[in-house]
């Protein structure tokens, strides 16, 4: 028998996360989210909750819980709003993460309970003006001289790296040449504030407008030749190795979306009045919204699959691909069909589906674009 | 160190239609989603601060049925120590004042009890009573409408608010405390809390182990009873108002007329 049912602690905390993402959120991100502002008083009360240390041990100031309670609590963000859910999933993920994988005791103590906390925000600095998903195209260098990492190169995209409560940004970098000819890749911890780094103006996003996010760029910038993050040259393996989680997480972020386009036209549709009848009465609608809710549902089965493969330590890989690929185009396609229920509206950035619509769309391309996934797929069943 | 009891109870959701049972006009709990009450939460968030600047235990108290064990798991997960769930068939339709009685009797069971913290008034009865009757039959001095509570050594200060403006009231502990709205910002459980409560003691009893005579509680020996009970009417549709020049005095003479202005 296949048990679909959450554990009790899991219900309960997606059920808290709801009410915190309808009491907390809903009523004050719209305005954030027009103004392009970081909402760092929400992002101070999810911290107070424990959920940047959801699937960290108590050790390091976490919650003891699993990434299982992670992805619970993304999707319940995201039904209401994305920029909060994937400043979390970065700050997990991409921030502390890393650093509790790989990191040595030291660094561990040194920043996970501050990341923990969410008093403290950390960034994983990967892509480039040239790309991202070829690490062979890596064009940041970091040179060791005596005790000290000198780092050269510019990042791209990167989440969380310029708000005020950023503690550290992880690079990779081409730090030498593996016998094989190929670059050989590290990762490397730098701190906010180390000169030579430098923080860009913010992006102006079609979406995610309530999140943070940066051009980095690196000239001649000196860190301890301790902040080497795991072993050199494995930097990009590393890196490869917590994609695929991250991927199950943005699957579930997507979901949440997905989900709250159904949740917005069934508000909708009840109040809505068109040819002297509910526009819910009519089958038009009934057969869209229908189609929503199969999406959002089958969606979540494959993110849920890919998670229990990955908690009971199996290899997880085509099915988090797959995860991440269908439910970033269920969210994609209930944003475009709830926006269109929502007509005039749906176009108007007062309600929540015009928000939906601007985020779903880096979701098929944000930690892996779908065409990636679908070539993971294709590897995964032999094809070469 | 102080011990606290926070009485807790489980209500219907305000987000959700409300409806009493059509045979004996109770509340129809099947009908409506069931939760802690937020003035519940605001008292248990007080406690909690109350603890953490003093030490000290919290222990929640409710009365009800079988699925408030959720309400009561909620306080656990904020952060409370251990809890009394007073569970009897006996007590279905118990009116405020039975209700108070058996609160009390249960209170009594607990040692040394230092302050009792309640909402103001729940949700969904809104009789607002239950503090001041718990006080009175324990003997302890009630502060009520508390929108500020202050606990040093063995007094309790209360800032107490009501359309009359601000009292300053103090007593001596023990003392029954009821909390406002503009009390406090109640914490969401995190999961730590979530799990931990799991562990936590929850000590379930009947009115017998309390001491209560069933003859005393439930819908026959109420005090007060709802003899009729009926939906409320749908919203008419409001009076519309074509300005033509004179909209400002058409709105004050409504407005006049409703004996708003």
């Amino acid at each position: 028998m296949i048990d679909f049912r959450l554990s009790d602690e899991h219900e309960t905390l997606r059920k808290t996360v709801e009410e915190f993402a309808r009491e907390e959120v809903a009523p004050v991100i719209g305005d954030f989210y027009e103004r392009e502002e970081f909402p760092y008083d929400l992002v101070a009360k999810m911290g107070r909750m424990g959920l940047f240390g959801l699937p960290f041990p108590e050790t390091y100031g976490g919650m003891d819980g699993d990434f299982t309670a992670l992805c619970l609590t993304l999707e319940e963000l995201a039904r209401v709003d994305s920029s909060v859910a994937i400043t979390l999933e970065a700050g997990v993920s991409l921030g502390a993460m890393p650093v509790f994988r790989f990191g040595t005791e030291e660094q561990k103590r040194r920043w996970l309970p501050a990341l923990c906390s969410g008093e403290m925000l950390g960034g994983f600095g990967l892509t480039e003006p040239g790309g991202g998903s070829d690490a062979g195209g890596t064009l940041t260098t970091a040179r060791l001289d005596g005790d000290e990492w000198v780092i050269n190169g510019t990042k791209s995209f990167i989440t969380n790296s310029g708000t005020d409560i950023t503690g550290l940004v992880t690079v990779t970098a081409v730090t030498g040449t593996k016998p094989d000819g190929r670059k050989e890749i590290s990762a490397i911890i730098v701190p906010a504030g180390t000169p030579g780094f430098t923080v860009s103006k913010k992006y102006s996003k079609v979406g995610w407008n309530a999140s943070d996010t940066r051009e980095l760029s690196f000239a001649d910038c000196r860190v301890p030749a301790a902040n080497l993050l795991g072993e050199r040259g494995r930097g990009y393996a590393q890196f490869l190795s917590i994609l695929d989680e991250g991927r199950i997480a943005i699957a579930a972020l997507s979901v949440g979306l997905a989900q709250g386009c159904v949740d917005e036209s069934l508000r909708y549709v009840g109040e809505r009045e068109a040819f002297g009848h509910k526009i819910g009465e009519y089958q038009a609608i009934q057969f869209k919204i229908a189609d929503m809710e199969a999406r959002a549902h089958t969606a979540r089965l494959a993110y849920y699959a890919a998670l229990a493969k990955m908690e009971r330590g199996e290899p997880f890989k085509k099915e988090a691909a797959i995860a991440k690929l269908v439910s970033s185009n269920a969210a994609m396609d209930n944003s475009r069909d709830a926006t269109q229920i929502f007509g005039g509206y749906g176009f108007m950035n007062e309600f929540p589906v015009g928000r939906f619509y601007r985020d779903a769309k880096i979701l098929e391309i944000g930690e892996g674009t779908s065409e990636v996934q679908r070539m993971l797929i294709a590897r995964e069943l032999g094809l070469r | 160190m102080p011990n606290i009891v926070v009485l807790v109870k489980q209500v219907p959701d305000t987000y959700s239609e409300r409806k009493l049972s059509e045979g004996d006009h109770t509340l129809d709990r099947d009908f409506a989603d069931a939760v802690l009450d937020e003035i519940n939460e605001r008292a248990i968030e007080e406690a909690l601060q109350i603890k953490e600047a003093h030490d000290g235990e919290v222990t929640v108290l409710c009365v009800g049925p079988d699925r408030a064990t959720d309400a009561i798991r909620k306080g656990l997960s904020m952060g409370a120590d251990k809890a009394i769930h007073v569970l009897d068939d006996a007590l279905h339709g118990s009116d405020l004042l039975q209700t108070a009685k058996v609160l009390a009797a249960a209170i009594r069971t607990v040692e040394d009890v230092d302050l009792v913290i309640a909402g103001n008034e729940a949700s969904d009865g809104a009789g607002g009573a239950v503090p001041a009757v718990v006080a009175e039959l324990l003997g302890y001095p009630q502060l009520t409408h508390a929108r500020e509570v202050t606990v040093d050594g063995t007094t309790v200060k209360v800032t107490r608010e009501t359309e009359d403006g601000l009292t300053h009231l103090e007593a001596s502990l023990p003392a029954v405390v009821s909390v406002g709205e503009k009390i406090n910002e109640p914490r969401y459980p995190s999961f730590k809390g979530i799990m931990a409560a799991k562990k936590k003691p929850v000590e379930t009893v009947d009115i017998a182990d309390l001491g209560v005579d069933a003859g005393d509680v439930g819908l026959a020996n109420a005090w007060s009873t709802v003899v009729e009970a009926a939906p409320k009417p749908p919203r008419e549709a409001g009076q519309r108002v074509e300005d033509d020049g004179d909209g400002g005095v058409k709105i004050a003479e409504y407005l006049v007329g409703q004996k708003l202005i």
